[in-house]
């Protein structure tokens, strides 16, 4: 498959109050054609930087972004083929909303009759058919966010860029428009690149995500390879919950490095590949799941557990001794990286 | 099922009772806050107004030097007399002027200002921007005086320059020109632009520092040069701070009646005619009328102003 847009080794370095911020350090990664690739990191990661020096708000301080083969590293926004859905959607308030659509065909000429037709189109596209003459100001957060899709599309970008576009809206609405997103892109086939700090969003509508920390990226995989297999102690504690031990911890029940090892995977009860006596240390009712936190006996090791609510089992209280036992494919060893 | 308890604790002292009565009944608060300024409004700036609109229909008896308290309309047919219509539209065309200038003067500056400037570069530009309204307004003007005279800052640094012709040929021009700088209308501008254009920046910059930097952004993302996207985002976001400007710019010039007598050739402009018609010739109603012309071309300014959509974007 044709790479859609490639960094190479990509620095962004800013100067704050005199001290250096590294904020996007030496990055390099290529993203397919067609992929719903997301940036996934938290606040001050680096992903949004990232994302704008693909969309040309900030200059790389040295390395090389390319599009379609092409380098724009150095490019202003208006010559490059790719278009953004803003964080706070960025429609111009001044304008109808036929008009905050048409205006990429606008400030390319062209003519009035034909860029309000094609606005049309894409209001359509996104499910607002209606709402043509009004402004801004009179949508709701749901809709102002489909209307900037549409403006963001109507250049019929070969890459879409979008920075955490579902994070002002709530969490019903939220799940919606993932899901719309998701069939969007499908259906349109155009490459997708999304920036969050959720990670739910991002498990469930990506091919693939990369995942940045300190400006560095930490791991790029698969939604499930992500989950299963992450490839750094940040990436397991990121991603979902996790019990991460290491060095003496992980020597204490029998294991050498680091290992992880998700709160799922761990039952009540005894059989399994190991068997550990632990008492009942807290109590966290999920809806779908009980999250307790025990503490192995003899050592200070405390590990999180998953009990299903449908399991009919009694879940144990706080202080009660229980044995929690795990089969031995549910450890996944993380190759340490030294530490800095 | 929970009962309310009736028995609140009373209030303790005076000062308890009359927040408890202050937060309770939200519109006491609001009436004790507005009412005096209201009545300031009302009674003295609306009843001036009226008593001015009022003293226009009012004539003065040539003979006896005093008031004659009867309505009729010969200021207004006064008014229409080529020297006093000549007047009229020298100070709305010089007011016009100043306020386009200044507003082309002001853009880039309160742009600079909202987009660029941050810590204390920017407090270092509200304070050059405002600097100038911190001292008198006469030592300003007596200062520009100086500067704008022939044998002045100005006419000497050009002359260096070898540059004497353009003030020369400038100078010659018709309507703007005359002996000096000093004695121009053109230097009547300059000291105007100068004057008021702290006024226009201001609003201007704070329109656009309203403005989010996504919009800029989002212009270029789809494809908009800086010069599209000044012309079709930045400029109709920023226009009530223009219109806003351009009041103060606009109703200043053509109230002022000191600058035109320090800086100028003899012509007249509205300021100064009200100013000679109420003090030296007496004329308190003649007066009048002619201070009601700024407020008419003002009103209409704004209406103009409204039609065409610059109040849109607030």
């Amino acid at each position: 498959m044709p790479v859609a847009v490639a960094l190479e080794e990509v620095s962004c370095v800013f100067v704050s109050s005199g001290r250096e911020v590294r904020a996007v350090d030496n990055v390099s990664m290529e993203i397919q054609e067609g992929e719903f690739f997301t940036l996934l990191g938290p606040s001050g990661s680096g992903k949004t930087t990232c994302l704008r020096m693909i969309g040309g708000f900030t200059l790389p301080t040295s390395g090389h972004i390319r599009i379609h083969g092409q380098d724009v590293s150095l490019l202003a926004p208006y010559a490059r083929p790719v278009n953004t859905v803003f964080q706070d959607y960025a429609l111009f308030p001044h304008m109808t909303i036929i008009d905050n659509v048409a205006y990429g065909l606008m400030v390319r000429g062209v003519q009035k009759s034909q860029r309000l037709h094609q606005a049309q189109k894409l209001l359509e596209l996104v499910q607002l058919p209606d709402v043509a003459q009004r402004k801004p100001g009179q949508l709701s957060g749901g809709q102002r966010q489909r209307v900037a899709l549409a403006r963001a599309l109507i250049n019929e970008p070969k890459v879409l860029l979008l920075d955490e576009p579902l994070g002002a809206l709530d969490l019903k609405l939220r799940e919606q428009m993932q899901t719309e997103l998701k069939s969007l892109q499908r259906k349109l086939g155009i490459t997708f690149i999304f920036v969050t700090h959720d990670q739910n969003e991002a498990l469930s509508m990506s091919d693939r995500i990369g995942i940045f920390n300190q400006g560095r990226i930490e791991q790029i995989a698969s939604p499930s390879d992500l989950y299963t297999r992450p490839s750094t102690r940040f990436v397991a504690q990121f991603v979902g919950a996790a019990n991460v031990l290491h060095g003496p911890a992980a020597k204490a029940i029998g294991y050498q490095g680091t290992m992880m090892l998700r709160p799922e995977r761990i039952k009540l009860g005894v059989g399994g590949d190991h068997n550990f006596s632990a008492r009942v240390q807290s109590k966290q009712y999920f809806g779908a799941f009980w999250r307790l936190t025990v503490l192995l006996d003899h050592s200070d090791i405390e590990l999180a557990l998953d009990i299903e609510s449908s399991s009919n089992l009694p879940v144990p209280d706080v202080a009660h001794a229980v044995m929690v036992r795990w089969e031995a494919n549910a450890v996944h060893f993380i190759a340490e990286t030294p530490q800095i | 099922m929970r009962t309310f308890d009736t028995h609140l604790p009373r209030p303790q002292r005076t000062t308890d009772a009359l927040s408890d009565l202050l937060y309770q009944r939200k519109g006491v608060l609001l009436t004790v806050l507005l009412v005096p300024p209201l009545l300031w409004f009302g009674v003295i700036y609306l009843g001036s107004l009226l008593s001015l609109l009022a003293n226009s229909f009012y004539r003065l008896d040539d003979f006896t030097g005093q008031v004659v308290k009867e309505l009729g309309v010969e200021n207004f047919i006064t008014l229409i007399e080529p020297a006093n219509l000549d007047v009229a539209w020298r100070s709305i065309g010089m007011a016009l002027a100043v306020t386009l200038v200044s507003a082309v003067l002001a853009l880039p500056i309160a742009y600079y200002m909202a987009r660029y400037a941050r810590g204390s570069q920017k407090a270092f530009l509200y304070v050059a921007v405002m600097l100038p309204l911190w001292s008198s307004y006469l030592v300003r003007l007596y200062a520009w005086k100086l500067l704008l005279a022939k044998e002045g800052a100005i006419s000497w640094t050009l002359q260096q320059l070898h540059m004497q012709w353009l003030l020369d040929s400038l100078l010659s021009a018709p309507w703007i020109g005359g002996n000096s700088l000093s004695f121009s209308p053109l230097g009547t501008f300059i000291v105007f632009v100068y004057m008021w254009l702290p006024f226009m920046i201001l609003p201007i910059q704070a329109a656009i520092e309203r403005i989010p930097g996504s919009y800029m952004e989002a212009s270029a993302d789809l494809g908009a040069t800086p010069g599209t996207t000044f012309r079709k985002v930045v400029l109709p976001l920023a226009m009530p701070g223009i219109a806003a400007g351009s009041i103060f710019t606009f109703s200043l010039t053509l109230g002022d009646y000191i600058i035109p007598q320090v800086i100028g050739n003899s012509t007249m402009y509205i300021g100064q005619v009200v100013y000679k018609q109420q003090g030296v010739a007496g004329n308190l109603p003649f007066a009048a009328a002619f201070s009601l012309v700024p407020i008419v071309v003002i009103a209409l300014y704004l209406w103009l102003a409204k039609r065409k959509g610059a109040f849109d974007a607030i």
